[in-house]
């Protein structure tokens, strides 16, 4: 598509090679070209989960006239499903971690790059698996994205090639993160020491930790499943002598850390966005880079608060309670520092920053609620109520989802070339703010009131905040619509990118807008700290 | 940095950086068998009897037997990375060949025993197992999976030092370039160190 100036979009978007079209992006160990590609498959995803989610709403306002109670159990689990493992999990790293993680730190490619697109190859070779198992006999699953055993061994529907699609991504997700680690280990540009490496490579790092560490634990889980299902081995079944809730214990201790890894990059893109757009240096620098590692760390020790209700002993269930409280701390560190590298700022309120402060927000009350339900008492109250449903979208679309945006409206002109419209990405935002609010926070009402998550049907008394919830849905939808739209639109008619639009420091933007193939002209030499703007 | 020394440094990635991932990689290996080890470690506390019953019907001799394959075995691999080093080609394809030979008997043996215990109705969900105690019928279970994935990971070793064993013969490997043939005795000895586990779980807690 050739620009307004005649430039067809330069740098990578060159086949070099000998292979054209298709072939040139499928076969490519660019990792910007395999970060691109990740970015469409994952707003894709993003989107049937929307759709999915939307559809769940509007089933809520009027149940049984648009889904049966069956159809409802598959579509929240395929809504789970999508969202969490082609959406969330994979999310920022492999698109902005791809793309970005070698030119912060002065490298021409991730360490082993093959190896970079064998994680590709397998993260669509899961995504088709998991669609496939959607027609295959049986239909789609129904045991949520938790696959809880005694159900998921039980159930009808199509459990076990789901399960192996969830275990080809995992294995995806692990050889990201591997990845990751060596290419932050090797391959810093001279001169770049640890403390002069930008945050989102900090997160990158320890998410990359938490990668290998945890994803491992899901994959044997999964496993488990898969051989109960075809040859009754009985691990999880008290007839034999099992134990079903072994089977939570094993699921959380991948699927807690997982929550990490879904937020500790987004709260790198923060991290990254907060300095430039208030031009100060990060306040507390070290603080915020440590305490990445101390949530990856403290975070892997936390699973056991999704089970308080499930049958744990009481010392058990008060440890855990208190590393939860634990791992607030690190979170809360983060949460002061950007605010304090605010403070006499001279902030410029452009779409990034301002996705960047609704992450701070929403992700604040996400946080702060899960003390609640970290707690003992008020967890036995509202434990799968409405209440928990809008604490971790608080957490995980007001947190890792709106990083994402502000990652994409930060560096979207780095990546493509293009400016997009400004006035445009701000009206998205207020619809997406105002319909995100009214969906979830009116949930936090629900779940007080004692709407049970996941439950088809409801009484009456809480049609009210059920009809709130949805009509927030729909808002909510149109303001993504509108976000989505503004940058297809500047996908192909934007205007071209300077080479450092918000006059960032980190290496990124020292090169064309888009980068050229090999990234920098000339490996850069690193002689201070990220965020000079003193 | 000029263009040399930059190809300099990502040769020397390429080497130390290609340990450290698969040193990364042996991490998940070992993180994947320790929510077999967790199963296992929940059931033995719960079931000590029914596991100590059902332990003493393995036939220690064969897996005393199997074990000691299993570590000459890498003892082989050893060896033939070190030949490599030394620039001894022929040592080293000689030696690649042992281990995968010895690799090869021990999933024989493996299998022997397998077919033992099937043959007398001793598989998960067969009704000669489900006559039996709890513990015996998860000590079982955990039998065939822990083995069965350890014998998988011999498999894809085997696989693994065939591919270097053709690399070594056409010089692809070699004294200048051993790190091939270094990660995947590193695989190789991990896969060893599982079974070093696997052994006493299985075959010693009667």
């Amino acid at each position: 598509m050739a620009g307004e100036n005649g430039a067809a979009r330069p740098g990578f978007y060159r086949d070099a090679g000998p292979r054209r079209g298709c072939a040139a992006w499928m076969l490519s160990t660019d990792h910007k070209r395999i970060g691109v590609m990740y970015l469409a498959a994952l707003t894709l995803f993003f989107v049937i989960g929307v759709a999915i989610g939307v559809l769940l709403r509007l089933s809520l306002i009027a149940p049984g006239k648009f889904f049966t109670a069956q159809h409802y159990d598959q579509a929240f689990t395929l809504h789970g499903l999508v969202m969490i493992f082609l959406f969330i999990i994979p999310g920022i790293p492999v698109s902005f971690g791809n793309f970005f993680l070698p030119l912060l730190i002065g490298a021409r490619d991730v360490a082993f790059p093959r190896l970079n697109r064998l994680s590709w190859w397998l993260y669509l070779a899961g995504a088709c698996v998991i669609l496939a198992s959607l027609f295959l006999p049986g239909g789609p699953l129904d045991t949520g994205w938790t696959f809880y055993a005694p159900y998921s061994v039980q159930t009808r529907t199509q459990v076990s090639f789901a399960v192996v699609g969830v275990f080809i991504l995992g294995f995806s997700s692990i050889l990201t993160g591997l990845n990751f680690v060596t290419t932050i280990h090797r391959l810093r540009a001279p001169g770049m020491g640890w403390f002069r490496m930008p945050l989102f490579p900090w997160t990158l790092y320890a998410t990359g930790w938490v990668q290998m560490l945890a994803t491992p634990v899901i994959a044997i889980s999964l496993v488990f499943i898969f051989l109960e299902r075809f040859f009754g081995m009985g691990f999880f079944d008290p007839a034999k002598g099992g134990d079903p809730i072994l089977f939570e214990h094993l699921f959380w201790i991948y699927s807690h850390p997982a929550v990490y890894i879904m937020v500790l990059p987004a709260m790198g893109v923060i991290s990254e966005i907060v300095p430039v757009f208030s031009r100060r240096t990060v306040y507390g620098y070290r603080a915020v880079a440590f305490s990445s590692v101390a949530i990856a760390g403290v975070g892997y020790l936390v699973w056991g608060h999704h089970m308080f209700t499930s049958g744990m002993s009481d010392t058990a269930r008060i440890g855990f309670s208190l590393l939860t409280f634990l791992v607030a701390v690190p979170s809360g560190v983060k949460i002061l520092n950007w605010l304090a590298t605010l403070r006499k700022g001279a902030i410029q309120v452009d779409a990034p920053l301002l996705f960047a402060l609704t992450f701070i927000f929403l992700f604040s009350i996400g946080g702060l609620t899960g003390l609640i339900i970290g707690s003992l008492a008020p967890n036995l109250h509202v434990h799968a109520t409405y209440f928990i449903v809008a604490h971790f979208h608080y957490v995980m679309f007001g947190g890792a989802g709106m990083a994402f945006l502000a990652g994409l409206h930060y560096w979207f002109p780095k990546m493509f070339g293009r400016m997009y419209d400004e006035r445009a990405a701000k009206f998205g935002w207020l619809l997406l703010f105002v319909g995100f609010n009214l969906l979830y926070f009116t949930m936090f009402v629900l779940g007080l009131e004692g709407m049970p998550r996941r439950y088809f049907d409801y009484p009456p008394r809480l049609f009210t905040g059920q009809l709130v919830s949805t009509v927030g849905s729909w808002i909510l939808a149109c303001g993504l619509a509108v976000i989505l739209g503004n940058l297809v639109r500047a996908l192909v008619r934007g205007r071209p990118a300077p080479e450092n639009p918000w006059g960032g420091l980190t290496l990124e933007w020292r090169t064309a807008s888009p980068p050229p193939a090999e990234n920098f002209p000339e490996i850069p030499v690193v002689t201070g700290g990220p965020y000079s703007y003193e | 940095m000029t263009q040399p020394a930059l190809e300099a440094a990502e040769a020397r990635i390429g080497a130390a950086g290609a340990k450290l991932g698969m040193w990364l990689f042996l991490f998940t290996e070992l993180l994947f068998f320790g929510g077999m080890f967790l199963l296992y470690a929940v059931y033995r506390g719960r079931y000590a009897a029914g596991f100590h019953a059902a332990a003493a019907e393995e036939n220690t001799y064969v897996g005393a037997f199997n074990t000691a394959l299993l570590l000459t075995s890498s003892l082989a691999m050893a060896l033939a990375v070190a030949a490599l080093r030394r620039g001894r080609r022929h040592l080293s394809l000689l030696l690649q060949g042992a281990t995968i030979l010895m690799g090869a008997g021990f999933l024989a043996i493996k299998s022997v025993e397998w077919a033992a215990k099937i043959g007398r109705g001793l598989y998960p969900d067969s009704t000669v197992l489900l006559a039996r105690s709890h513990g015996e019928v998860l000590f079982f279970g955990l039998y065939y999976v822990m083995t069965g994935i350890h014998g998988l990971h011999v498999l894809i070793g085997i696989c693994l030092i065939g591919v270097t064993l053709g690399l070594t013969a056409r010089g692809r490997l070699s004294a200048e370039q051993p790190t091939l043939l270094e990660n995947t005795g590193l695989f190789w000895h991990f896969v060893d160190v599982v079974w070093i586990y696997l052994f006493p779980l299985f075959y010693l807690v009667t």
